[in-house]
């Protein structure tokens, strides 16, 4: 007998006092973790299957469903964790790379979470945020060295800007990876809330179109979907050399997910895979990355801020000063915990650095340099509440992207499987049946409410802090103090310790 | 029976100042005259008593701050957070006036004649039977009526620099109890989102023909003048503008 | 050992006061000591100072250098090395007289100097660049010397201790100037480092403040990209860069540079004229690092004249007033009326507006 050595993660349990054995959580769960057993007229549980995404807990109407971690324990140790017997049982059954999605849930040190926030008392006023002015507009782009005037007025215009009401932007999420639902949402939120999204690799649909203002559009090295409608429909254009979920990889949405409305927004046939490359083949070296940059400009006529997305690795304030020398206007940052819909487990947990440490030491390179202000610095990989934000900026930031918490306001429930296609809250799908469970209007209010109540939030601690316009935290570090730091976290981060 | 004093405050020190003002009090003098006053601090502050202190030059910080119950007239301009938290009494300025004025004020009245800085009302507030007055006479800078919870500021541009609206940005913002009239008309984007114009009833144009009156009263002015042009009048829309703002974590 | 200005940031509140003569007529220091010591309960007797313009018109041309030494050791080896980069007309002590309050005065010393040509021409500089390279040096690698003012027929004198007492001290009733400035100083907490006072000045600029800013951080990593050193570690130095960069170094107009520190709130650029909105937006755009931010009034003192400024929603007091060819600014109306008790005009400053005091002929700071 052929004996599975891989148990179930979950357990789902069924109050049977409670069950109606009404079916819906048949109905509900794409993963066919819930049966049904025509004979004897009863639901059943296939634990299994079962991802732990909390749809059928949701939805069961009697609230008969609780889901568990499957009570089984391994012999203790500390070296040899159940996470790493499991992936060799997995391995050593398929031969396969392990694929996960989302961002990377090793227990690293989260440095967010080993920075204070300062504020006033005495010396200079806290300032009411509900009631004085409180700015937090933020624009993007390239900034000259200095402002020449002749005779009263500007001797030059100003070299394009996206302009944000809020420091907080979607972040790319391709159409494919995501559904159309989810990115209409995610469009009509930033439109809301004055702020932008990001279309991702995967190219423009055609509903999206209306929200060009609000749009930033990205070129990866699959090219999907572009051409100069596309480069022209936003307000900046993101090239994608690497994301802080993958670094160093490509991508590859498989054919199933490739229906006729991603295959027309990707301009690819119909069930074929899209496949990104791991390198842009334009870009081999940095003076590449010039040619790319000023072949985008041209096309859009100087018109649209260009923006290098890199994934956060160990080099990263070298690279992102050639970057800047390079003729980006924007400079985005990736770190480690970025999110995605697909990436290889291993290269997910275990390559990039924390965006923090990363942001740091960007922002420090380029002033060092002399050119921070030259360019505009934007980081995305883990910005889970409104203080990592207030953090982030105080480091040097000038706005961040939000990918997985913009999920999870939609509904996503972290159960990281996005890759499987079978996302029973209707955001990593492209199963109608599922996307139309996330209705777009009521995603763009819950993704705006979001921002809201981090906007609030974030002016709320501006307050605190005396300060009544973002810029004047921008970098500010003296606002902030580490905890529980090594010296050498310490001086990376460029901060004081706490009580210093 | 009727006493009075002179003192000359030239070059002496605030604490001097108002110990020889305390004294005074002590000895049932019922008015005081201070002269070449300048920049002395807290004339006024935390005393009560019914009496008149009248003063010449320019009194320093904080005149009156807590008061509860003199009379001060003051013939110059007055400086900084005047009326701080005050009780009681009514204060009368024959110049301008600095910055939060009215500060947290409770009770009392105060005239300005000529114009008053920023953030004048200051979360003033009313409380039974204590309903505090201020009235400029010339114009106010940003933040007039920051989160007023109380009593009534009125403001009638009858003066000031050219140059200056009748009042600055953010006017009544926060505000969540009161009533603010306004001579002529704000524009739309100087109001705080917490405030709205609304008609005027008789009862406001009663209230303000009794307070203008004593304004007149106080400066030598016309009354009847001041109130022939139409006012406007704002009051919160709530008295929990915040409400909505939080959830529980 | 508390820590100084310079090894740890001490915030400060205070007083400031400033008078001039649009005419450029000479005004003993008399009046400024008089307000200034008015607001006596703004500071707390831990720092007071002065700069004073037009005080040494018989050396005009040269840069009037004003040092403290701890002791004579470092006087010998600072000395070197001005010897080395400057001709020295004259040197020697700043007089002063015994005031019971002043005491543990460094050694107090001035130079009139002119750069050596050679060495000018060698670094490839402007004059003033050389001189303000030259004074930073000074400051950060000549520990116990500290250059007080570095401008020409200008001077800073300050130290710790009451603003009048510090005035007495330096009897600078006996100086005439055209422009006076004044600060008392309430700081948080210092060990009474004589440096540390204010005002703060760079060439001819001299700055006088009052507030604690928020931005601090903000500012000061942007302008050490621009080759600056802030060893002091102080508002009023960081804010003295700020315009040495934009007027001096960019050349920017004053307007443009009181735009940039005292940004106008956004929904009031928006109802700006068009063309007015994309100039004040631009600005804000590419300076935003240098919006002042919190509390502060301040007096930018130079050899053309004067810009005292307050922040945007106005946290901190600032009044001024005119007297035929005088203009007057203090943080209290009183402490004008000290000295000028019946001015033609006297108006309370709204945040974020200029008041600017031009010597006679002159357009720009
Ligand atoms: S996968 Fe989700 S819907 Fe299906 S059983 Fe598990 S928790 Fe329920
Ligand atoms: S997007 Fe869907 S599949 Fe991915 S983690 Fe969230 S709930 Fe799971």
């Amino acid at each position: 007998m052929k004996v599975n050595y891989l148990m179930p993660e979950f357990l789902i349990d069924r109050d049977e006092q409670r069950c109606t054995h009404c079916r819906i959580c048949v109905h509900q769960c794409a993963n066919e973790a819930h049966l049904w057993n025509d004979k004897k007229k009863i639901v059943y549980g296939e634990d299994q299957n079962c991802v732990n995404c909390h749809r059928c807990v949701a939805t069961c109407p009697t609230r008969a469903l609780r889901i568990r971690n499957y009570p089984l324990e391994y012999k203790n140790n500390a070296h040899w964790t159940p996470h790493y017997i499991k992936s060799i049982f997995k391995q050593a059954n398929s031969g396969g790379i392990l694929l996960a999605g989302m961002g990377c849930d090793r227990p690293y040190p989260v440095y967010w979470d080993h920075l204070l926030i300062n504020a006033s008392q005495v010396t200079n006023p806290s300032i009411d945020p509900l009631r004085e002015p409180m700015e937090l507009k933020t624009f993007l782009g390239r900034k000259p060295e200095k402002l020449s005037f002749q005779n009263g007025k500007l001797a030059e215009a100003l070299p394009p800007q996206v302009e944000l009401d809020i420091p907080i932007m979607f972040a790319a999420m391709s159409f494919g990876a995501i559904s159309l639902n989810a990115m209409t949402s995610l469009a009509m939120a930033a439109k809301e809330m004055g702020t932008c999204y990001n279309t991702g690799e995967g190219g423009l649909h055609s509903s999206l179109y209306q929200y060009g203002e609000n749009t930033i559009v990205q070129v990866a090295s699959g090219r999907f979907g572009i051409d100069p409608e596309y480069l022209n429909a936003g307000t900046a254009i993101e090239i994608k050399i690497g994301q802080g979920a993958k670094p160093g990889i490509g991508g590859h949405l498989p054919g199933e997910k490739v229906g006729m409305d991603v295959s027309q927004t990707r301009m690819i046939p119909e069930g074929s895979d899209a496949i990104s490359p791991a390198p842009h083949h334009d870009i081999y070296s940095i003076e590449d990355l010039r040619q790319l940059i000023y072949s985008l400009k041209e096309a859009t006529n100087y018109t649209k801020p260009v923006a290098v997305k890199i994934a956060a690795v160990h080099n990263s304030a070298a690279i992102a000063s050639g970057i800047a020398r390079a003729g980006a206007d924007i400079i985005v940052l990736d770190g480690l915990r970025g999110g995605t819909g697909a990436a290889p487990l291993r290269t997910r947990d275990s390559v990039g650095i924390p965006i923090e440490l990363a942001l740091a030491a960007v922002d420090q390179r380029l002033r060092n340099e002399s050119i921070r202000n030259e360019v505009s610095l934007v980081v995305a990989g883990s910005i889970r509440c409104s203080s990592d934000v207030v953090k982030a900026i105080a480091l040097g930031a000038d706005a961040c992207y939000i990918g997985t918490a913009a999920l999870i306001a939609l509904g996503c429930h972290m159960c990281q499987k996005c890759y499987t296609g079978k996302c029973n809250w209707g955001i990593a799908t492209q199963n109608p049946k599922l996307t139309k469970r996330l209705d777009p209007e009521e995603g763009a209010e819950r993704a705006a409410n979001l921002l809201r109540a981090w906007s609030r939030e974030i002016k709320e601690m501006l307050g605190g802090m005396g300060i009544n316009a973002l810029e004047s935290l921008r970098g500010n570090r003296l606002m902030l103090r580490g905890i529980d730091l090594s010296e050498r976290d310490l001086a990376i981060l460029g901060v004081k310790a706490a009580g210093e | 029976m009727n006493q009075n004093i002179t003192i000359d405050a030239k070059g002496i020190y605030y604490r001097q100042l108002n110990e020889a003002i305390k004294a005074s009090l002590q000895d049932k003098i019922n008015t005081i005259e201070l002269q070449n006053v300048n920049g002395q601090r807290y004339i006024g502050a935390g005393i009560t008593n019914d009496a008149t202190i009248s003063i010449q030059g320019t009194p320093g910080n904080d005149l009156a701050a807590y008061m509860d119950g003199l009379t001060l007239q003051v013939y110059g301009n007055a400086q900084d957070g005047v009326a701080n938290t005050m009780n009681k009494g009514t204060i009368i300025i024959h110049g301008d006036a600095g910055d939060a004025l009215g500060y947290a004020m409770r009770g009392g009245e105060v005239y300005v004649k000529g114009s008053v800085g920023y953030r004048v009302a200051i979360h003033m507030k009313e409380f039974q039977e204590k309903v505090p007055l201020v009235v400029v006479g010339g114009k106010a800078g940003s933040f007039f009526g920051e989160y007023m919870a109380g009593g009534i500021l009125i403001l009638l541009g009858l003066r000031g620099r050219e140059e200056q609206p009748i009042v600055g940005d953010y006017c009544g913002t926060g505000m969540h109890g009161g009533i603010m009239y306004i001579r002529g008309s704000v524009e739309e984007h100087k109001l705080g989102k917490e405030v709205k114009p609304v008609e005027m009833t008789e009862e406001d144009h009663q209230r303000l023909a009794l307070y203008v009156g004593r304004f007149a009263e106080h400066f030598g002015e016309d009354k009847e003048e001041i109130l022939a042009q139409p006012f406007t009048k704002l009051i919160p829309y709530n008295k929990r503008p915040y409400g909505n703002l939080y959830v529980g974590a | 050992m508390s820590l100084r200005e310079g090894e740890v940031r001490i915030p400060s509140g205070c007083a400031i006061s400033g008078i001039m003569n649009r005419k450029g007529y000479l005004f003993s220091g008399h009046d400024i000591i008089q307000s200034i010591a008015l607001m006596h309960d703004r500071s707390n007797g831990l720092g007071g100072g002065f700069a004073a313009y037009g005080i040494y018109p018989d050396y005009a041309d040269h840069y009037a250098i004003h040092m403290f030494y701890e002791d004579s050791f470092c006087r010998e080896e600072t000395e070197l090395f001005i010897n080395d980069h400057f001709n020295v007309e004259v040197g020697g002590r700043i007089p002063t007289r015994k005031v019971s309050s002043i005491t543990e005065a460094p050694i107090i010393w001035r130079y009139f100097v002119q750069p050596k040509a050679e060495k000018v021409m060698e670094m490839d500089l402007e004059e003033d660049e050389y001189v303000a390279r030259l004074v930073m040096q000074i400051n950060a690698k000549f520990p116990g010397s500290f250059v007080v003012s570095s401008g020409k027929n200008m001077g800073a004198f300050k130290g710790v201790g009451y603003p009048e007492d510090i005035g007495e001290f330096y009897k600078l009733d006996s100086y005439k100037g055209y422009l006076w400035t004044a600060h008392g100083r309430f700081p948080t907490n210092t060990p009474g480092w004589w440096g540390g006072a204010h005002p703060f000045t760079l060439l001819d600029w001299s700055i006088v403040h009052n507030g604690e800013i928020s931005s601090y951080d903000a500012n000061r990593r942007y302008i050490e990209m621009f080759g600056y050193k802030c060893t002091l570690q102080t508002d009023t130095e960081v804010i003295t860069y700020l315009f040495d960069l934009l007027l001096r170094k960019q050349g920017l107009p004053l307007k443009a540079v009181v735009t940039a520190m005292a940004a106008p709130l956004w929904s009031n650029i928006e109802r700006l004229a068009p063309e007015e909105r994309e100039l004040v937006k631009a600005i804000r755009t590419v300076y935003s690092p240098l919006l002042v931010n919190g509390p502060f009034s301040i007096i930018l003192g130079s050899r053309k004249g004067f810009v005292a400024l307050n922040d945007r929603i106005k946290l901190r007091a600032l009044v001024a007033a005119e007297k035929d060819d005088f203009i007057y600014v203090a943080s209290e109306e009183s402490a004008i009326r000290e000295i000028c008790s019946n001015p033609d005009r006297l108006w309370s400053v709204a945040g974020g507006e200029p008041v600017i005091g031009l010597l006679e002929g002159v357009e720009e700071l």
